[in-house]
C-alpha cells in the first residue's frame, strides 16, 4: 500500500518536479548500484545499469499501482536489469565445481573429517569490518549461477517464488542453488574464521 | 529421510524455515541433539547466512533518509537525464 508520503512523492515524480527527481535519486542511487555492482561484479557495468534502471522506472512510472513502495520497484528494475545483463553476456565464463567445498559422507550418511567450529560467534564476527570483506570476496567467488541466488535470497531479501521468477527457473532449482551456495559459501569462511 | 549426517545436512534450509512436516523434523531435530558435528555445522551454517545478509552496508537497507545532501557527479548526471525525459513526453 502507498503510504501519504509515497503517494505525495508519487505525485511529484509524475510531474517531473526537479526537488522530487533529485531526492529520490539521491536517497536510492547509492543501494542501488551496490545491488547492481552485487550482481554483475563490475563497477562499471553496475553504474550504468542503475542509469539505466532509474530511466526506465520513471518511463513507466505511469504504470506503477502502488502495490509496494517506489524504492522496492525500483530495486526490482535493477536487479531484473542486472539479470538481462548477465545473460546477455557473450562470453560465458566457465563456473569452477564447488564440490570440494561440499561437506563429505562415508557410504553409510555420515560426515567425514569435519574442521574445528569458528573463532567466535557470528554476532561477534559481524562487528568486524574485516570480516565483512572476507565474506563479500568469498561471494564474489562463488560461481555465478550460486552467486545470483544467494545474493538475491540472502541480502536482496527476495523470497523463493520472487527469485525463481526472476530468473526464469523453478522454486527447486531456487532451493538446490541456495543450498549449495551457502554450503560453499560455509566452507570458504570457515577457512578464514577457524580457531 | 533417514537419522544421517548426509540427510540432516541436506534438510537444512527446511529445517530452519519450519518447513520440513512435522516427523521429518522430528527426526532432524532427533540427530542434531545427538550429532556434535552436525550440531556445529548447523552453527556455522547459520552464522554463514547472517554474515551474508550483514554484507550489504546498514546505510544502504535505510531508505535514504540519511544520505548526504549533494548529488556526486554521476548522480547529477542522470537527474538531468531524467528530468530531460520527463520534459518531453514520448
Amino acid at each position: 500500500m502507498e503510504t501519504f508520503g509515497e503517494a505525495k512523492l508519487l505525485i511529484a515524480l509524475r510531474a517531473g518536479e526537479p526537488a522530487a527527481v533529485r531526492g529520490f535519486v539521491l536517497a536510492h542511487r547509492g543501494r542501488m548500484h551496490a545491488v547492481a555492482k552485487r550482481l554483475l561484479g563490475s563497477e562499471e557495468e553496475a553504474r550504468e545499469i542503475v542509469q539505466e534502471a532509474f530511466l526506465r522506472a520513471f518511463q513507466a512510472l505511469e504504470q506503477f499501482r502502488g502495490c509496494s513502495k517506489l524504492g522496492t520497484w525500483l530495486h526490482r528494475i535493477v536487479i531484473n536489469e542486472a539479470l538481462m545483463t548477465i545473460r546477455g553476456r557473450k562470453s560465458r565464463v566457465v563456473e569452477h565445481p564447488i564440490d570440494d567445498l561440499l561437506p563429505r559422507f562415508y557410504d553409510d550418511g555420515h560426515r567425514i573429517a569435519p574442521l574445528p567450529a569458528w573463532s567466535e560467534p557470528a554476532d561477534v564476527l559481524l562487528l568486524r569490518d574485516e570480516v565483512r570483506a572476507v565474506v563479500q570476496r568469498s561471494i564474489d567467488e562463488l560461481p555465478a549461477s550460486l552467486r545470483i541466488v544467494l545474493v538475491l535470497r540472502d541480502i536482496e531479501g527476495l523470497d523463493v517464488k520472487e527469485t525463481a521468477a526472476m530468473l526464469e527457473v523453478t522454486e527447486g532449482v531456487v532451493k538446490t542453488r541456495l543450498h549449495r551456495a551457502r554450503q560453499a559459501l560455509r566452507a570458504m569462511l570457515e577457512k578464514e574464521l577457524t580457531r | 529421510m533417514n537419522d544421517t549426517c548426509r540427510d540432516t545436512i541436506a534438510s537444512l534450509d527446511d529445517y530452519l524455515e519450519r518447513a520440513l512436516p512435522a516427523a521429518h523434523h522430528a527426526v532432524v531435530a532427533g540427530h542434531l541433539r545427538r550429532c556434535p558435528y552436525c550440531t556445529d555445522y548447523l552453527q556455522t551454517y547459520r552464522a554463514t547466512i547472517r554474515l551474508c545478509q550483514a554484507v550489504a552496508d546498514p546505510a544502504e537497507r535505510s531508505d535514504g533518509r540519511d544520505r548526504p545532501d549533494a548529488l556526486d557527479e554521476p548522480a547529477r548526471h542522470l537527474v538531468e537525464a531524467i528530468l530531460r525525459k520527463r520534459s518531453r513526453p514520448s
